[in-house]
């Protein structure tokens, strides 16, 4: 009898359908990654198995979790089997857990809940898996509160409290996505460990297909809510049916050719750059203390260059873009764009602005909702003595709008009319237009779905050819940052750690925060490689 | 939920279009004193019935809403025009000292309720309408200072507004150009519950006579006036109260409607 | 934490120091002097100076002040223009009307609105959830003071249950002076339970889509055990806060509540002092106020810490 064995599952909401005929099976002791873009269907499957499903939702077909059926199950059976056979992991570590109950409350609910043990029992039981899943209890005591836990530390807690009670299968739904690289590697090994000690069925969710060909058994492959491929995992990389599973591989590993970079001419010289903040004080009347975000930071961007930033969450990477942009004064030190510096005493230096612009993350926290298209992207006209009017302002919105590959109707559109890889796309337009001499691209494409970023990644190499872009790329993405940039910088607590050629870097990393940042990222096997064809 | 904005709109239509009639035509003169034909209940000459002088309650009830509504309305002007500008720029200027002064400041205004504002108001220059706008008015710019403040620094989070500094614009202008649109469905919603929260204000300060002096017909003087006579005359005290109930009912389902309408995630403060 | 509350507390202390500038001032641009009014416009001029020496009335401004804000701290609120008598007594007399009816009220109120909120968020969309929603929508509509002359028309002149009005004392026992404060207390409370019912609902609904909920759900608790185990009290967070703003409504509604039912609370003397332009009495009584709303609202930033753990470690 099968684990978990899941046939023909339909699911639709409200009567539009999410779900048609999915089926898949796992065993005891197996990892099965479900994978695919966004609106795939993959966490519904997951939310179906735990019939936590959203109100208004109708299933057709079977789920059984050793033969019992869970989708007949009456509704008090299966608040039973939660928490007892199958347990679930969230993608949230920061917002799952209850932020006025202790950790330790937390887990114990898990055991108490189900009347599995005894109070002191369950205690003793908390604090082993606690223990289990990396957090000490001589460290990291049962009173403690989410907010006083990182958000690894979190998702350890989130792990304890589904495998309290040694479930039979876990459910994991993209539980490293929130997560730092090294994070991330350090919590799939758990799961991949706990997997092996209890014996138990793992499902996870992820998008990251590096991560599902390092960790899966067998793959599943959905899009719009059908199964397009599964397979062992050998198997179904060695030999990939469907065009769909072909594509997205490809795009996760997606190379682009950029121009060769001109003669170095320093565009941006970023010298013994230092910004502080001030933390809250601890005591009443104690002098409060100074986070150091950005510690002695110097490097120079060459005109025509693609340079890279890469560094985990809370590195500095933020705070410097920002002060790049003139957003932020710095304590100390000096940034210099063509010769200029970016603040001229307290206040940024308008004629350096214009020569810089910047596409961020959030395609959908980019644009005023409220504004059509046009008046989005000539925004920065703002900063030109004379922007241009008329005739001529509908010519560059045009040009602009088509050098991005959209259409001149699109500037009389509202943002929500747009997906996000489009939205990113009029994000470059935006910082395009009034031709700047650098742009930061600040995390660009990591919102994206892989078949999109592709595209716009694409997008940035015939720019580059087109307009001579120079630009600063930063990202926490190793993948991306190896083949859109000719240099990059490592930043690690505020410091560059290294810097070099973006080959020479990734192929032999010399200090040992990058090597362990290119160790800890989840490598397409070759197989993956091989298939991607050739960009011309 | 179509049915709230609806309902909402129709209430609150009724009441504005017979207090604007009222200027130009009522059933009886309001202020026609007629004693012979005093304390009748409704009947078919009298639709609300007459007061103890005889006066048509519909014609004083009609005259009433406008009392009603240009105070509310006043009030509720004076908080968003002081109130939205003063959560702005405290938003634009999140932490600083000036932030501080104006939240401080509006916790201070929270602390004087606007019944106490009206107390010492008339304390200090006697009972009118007048100072009961601006007793309710008052009370109305800290509510607005602070739900403009809270979505405006919310909206400061966002990467649009990042990209207007990218862009060289200054906080003034980005709060004209991108915050303040985007804050004003909450303002639509929030101005039309204080507006109704107005309408109970004013009748509570007229009923304790620190409102709309007489001549001026009001909703609460006319409750005040009842009260000695609702042991034999209960039709006037009912008939003011539900005039203020249908008022301030359609616009709290008009506000709430809206709120659907135009954005679902809204949140209004009501206190 | 105890760094939190004495933040708190200075910023306590600065909102009353500011306020009582505040309403002196106010009171200082009143026209008129309250000496000539007392003694009429045919007083002797030595006669007015001696009575404004006695009201404290001579001196600067500052002065004044000084000795205004001095005789509070130690519990003198100065002598009544009209009675001639302390005006701490005064107030002292009529505060055990007002506050008790306030605190009944404030009761009544969060023990309908709790369960009434919890109820309608817990059944959202059906059935029970609209009737408690079109009530509180009623009940948000309706006067507080119209109410009570409708309590009044139904329980005491038809029914005979309770008094019309007046006050039986505290001396008739507790009981007897509960019973009396009961009509008074239900008209106040109805119409802000409407609002905390409301609050309480939508407070908990964002809790319930939050994702712990969803995180508690997987543990295997039932929508019923997730709702109190872990809703509630994150719910509770933005529910104090109106519960914090409603005393200061209960206790500025009771002086109008008190008109209706003629009880001898600080509104009748308030109302009384205004027509006599006994201004010291009305400058008191509405610091006391003003000092009861802020003190309550520092309760209640106090109150937060208790539920947030995270308000408790931030300092």
């Amino acid at each position: 009898m099968r684990l978990l064995q899941i046939e023909n599952l339909s699911v639709a909401i409200h009567g539009t359908e999410i779900l048609k005929q999915v089926s898949f099976s796992i065993d005891p002791g197996q990892i099965l990654a479900v994978t695919g873009e966004s609106g795939s269907g993959k966490s519904m499957t997951a939310l179906a198995v735990m019939q936590l499903l959203p109100n208004g939702a109708k299933t057709e077909g079977s789920i059984r979790l050793e033969g019992q059926d869970l989708l007949n199950c009456p509704e008090a059976e299966m608040c039973a089997l939660r928490g007892a056979s199958i347990g679930m992991v969230f993608q949230e570590p920061m917002t799952a857990l209850n932020p006025v109950k202790t950790i330790g409350d937390q887990v114990m609910e898990t055991i108490l809940i189900h009347k599995a043990m005894s109070h002191a029992q369950a205690r003793e039981r908390a604090k082993e898996v606690l223990t289990r899943v990396g957090l000490p209890s001589d460290q990291f005591s049962l009173s403690r509160y989410p907010h006083e836990l990182s958000g690894g530390q979190r998702q350890r807690v989130v792990i304890a409290m589904a495998i309290a009670l040694r479930p039979k299968l876990l459910i994991a739904d993209e539980p490293t996505t929130a997560l730092d690289v090294t994070t991330q590697a350090q919590i799939l090994d758990l799961l991949k460990g706990l997997v092996e000690e209890y014996g138990m069925g793992l499902l996870i969710i992820t998008h990251d297909l590096a991560v599902v060909s390092d960790l899966a058994d067998r793959i599943v492959v959905m899009r719009h809510g059908e199964v397009v491929e599964s397979g062992a995992t050998a198997e179904l990389l060695h030999n990939m049916q469907h065009p769909y599973t072909r594509m997205l591989f490809e795009a996760s590993n997606h190379q682009v050719t950029l121009p060769q970079p001109p003669q170095p001419r320093p565009l941006l010289e970023v010298k013994n750059v230092v910004r502080d903040y001030r933390l809250p004080r601890k005591r009443l009347f104690g002098v409060p203390g100074q986070h150091r975000a950005v510690n002695d930071v110097s490097f120079t961007l060459n005109r025509g260059e693609r340079l890279g930033l890469v560094g985990e969450s809370g590195c500095g990477k933020s705070t410097l873009t920002k002060a790049i942009l003139g957003l932020a004064d710095v304590q100390s030190g000096e940034i210099r764009l063509d010769g200029k510096p970016v603040f001229s005493g307290h206040t940024p230096n308008r004629d350096v602005r214009r020569k810089v612009q910047v596409v961020f993350q959030d395609p959908y926290g980019s644009f005023n909702p409220r504004h059509r298209v046009a008046r989005l992207i000539t925004e920065p006209f703002y900063l030109l003595d004379a922007p241009p009017t008329g005739a001529e302002r509908q010519d560059r919105i045009d040009e602009i709008l088509a050098a991005v590959g959209l259409s001149p109707n699109d500037a009389s559109k509202y943002i929500h009319e747009f997906s996000g890889g489009q939205r990113q796309r009029i994000a470059i337009a935006r910082a395009l237009i009034i031709r700047p001499e650098l742009i930061l691209f600040d995390e660009a494409v990591s919102a994206l779905d892989v078949s999109v970023r592709a595209q716009i990644l694409d997008l940035l190499a015939e720019l580059c050819a087109a307009y001579d872009l120079t630009y600063l790329f930063i990202s926490h993405d190793l993948s991306v940052v190896r083949t859109i940039t000719d240099r990059v910088l490592v930043m690690k607590a505020g410091r560059i750690v290294e810097h070099g050629e973006t080959e020479q870097v990734f192929s032999d990393p010399q200090h040992p925060y990058t090597q362990s940042l290119i160790q800890a990222a989840p490598t397409l096997p070759e197989i993956g490689r091989s298939m991607a064809k050739p960009i011309c | 939920m179509r049915r709230n904005l609806i309902l909402g709109a129709t209430l609150s239509s009724l009441v504005l279009l017979a207090a604007l009639i009222s200027f130009v035509w009522t059933p009886y003169d309001h202020a026609a004193l007629n004693i012979p034909s005093k304390l009748q209940p409704p009947n078919s000459q009298h639709v609300f019935g007459t007061d103890h002088f005889g006066r048509d309650m519909f014609s004083m009830i009609m005259v009433g809403a406008r009392t009603s509504i240009a105070v509310a309305l006043v009030a509720v002007g004076i908080g968003m025009a002081l109130g939205v500008p003063l959560g702005l720029t405290a938003a634009a200027r999140k932490g600083s000292w000036l932030d501080e002064v104006i939240m401080r400041g509006n916790d201070l205004v929270f602390a004087f309720p606007s019944l106490v504002i009206a107390i010492l108001i008339t304390a200090v220059f006697g009972a009118g309408a007048i100072n009961a706008i601006i007793a309710i008015g008052i009370f109305n710019i800290p509510v607005f200072a602070r739900i403009t403040r809270g979505a405006a620094l919310s909206l400061w989070e966002r990467e649009f507004i990042l990209a207007a500094r990218v862009s060289g614009k200054g906080a003034a202008r980005i709060s004209a150009e991108h915050i303040l649109p985007n804050v004003a469905n909450l303002l639509i919603v929030q101005g039309t519950i204080q507006f109704s929260l107005g309408i109970l204000a004013e009748a509570g300060l007229s009923y304790v006579g620190l409102g709309a002096q007489p001549p001026t017909p009001s909703w609460g003087r006319m409750l005040a006036d009842a009260q000695t006579m609702v042991s034999f005359a209960p039709h006037l005290a009912l008939i003011p109260g539900l005039a203020i109930i249908v008022t301030v009912l359609g616009l709290n389902l008009l506000g709430d409607g809206l709120r659907d309408w135009l954005d679902p995630r809204i949140k209004v403060a009501r206190a | 934490m105890l760094r939190y509350a004495l933040k708190r507390l200075i910023s306590l202390l600065i909102s009353l120091v500011v306020a009582s500038v505040v309403i002196f001032a106010v009171i200082e641009v009143a026209p008129g002097d309250p000496a000539s009014f007392m003694l009429g416009v045919n007083a002797q001029e030595d006669t007015l100076a001696a009575l404004r020496a006695e009201l404290g009335l001579d001196g600067s401004k500052v002065q004044r002040y000084l000795t205004w804000v001095g005789g509070m701290l130690v519990g003198d609120f100065g002598t009544s223009y009209t009675y001639r008598t302390p005006v701490s007594q005064m107030i002292a007399d009529r505060l055990w009307v007002s506050l008790p009816l306030a605190l009944y009220a404030l009761t009544l109120s969060t023990l309908i609105a709790f369960p009434a909120g919890i109820y309608a968020a817990a059944r959202r969309g059906k059935p029970g959830d609209l009737t408690v929603m079109g009530a509180t929508q009623l009940g948000i509509a309706v006067p507080n003071f119209w109410f009570a002359m409708m309590l009044v028309l139904i329980f005491a002149i038809n029914l005979r249950w309770f008094n019309a009005g007046g006050f039986v004392g505290w001396d008739n026992g507790f009981l007897a002076g509960m019973h009396s404060l009961t009509l008074p207390a239900i008209a106040l409370a109805l119409p802000q339970a409407a609002i905390l019912a409301r609050v309480m609902r939508s407070s908990l609904l964002d809790i319930l889509g939050e994702d712990f909920m969803r995180t508690a759900r997987a543990k295997g608790l039932s929508r019923r055990q997730a709702l109190w185990r872990h809703g509630v009290r994150n719910a509770l967070i933005p529910v104090l806060t109106i519960v914090g703003l409603q005393f200061s409504f209960l206790l500025a509604g009771s002086i109008i509540i008190e008109q209706v039912f003629y009880l001898p609370g600080l509104g009748r003397l308030v109302f009384q002092a205004i027509s006599a332009r006994d201004l010291i009495v009305v400058e008191s009584v509405v610091m006391l106020l003003v000092f009861a709303v802020i003190t309550v609202n520092f309760l209640v930033d106090l109150a937060y810490a208790a539920v947030d753990p995270r308000l408790r470690s931030r300092t």
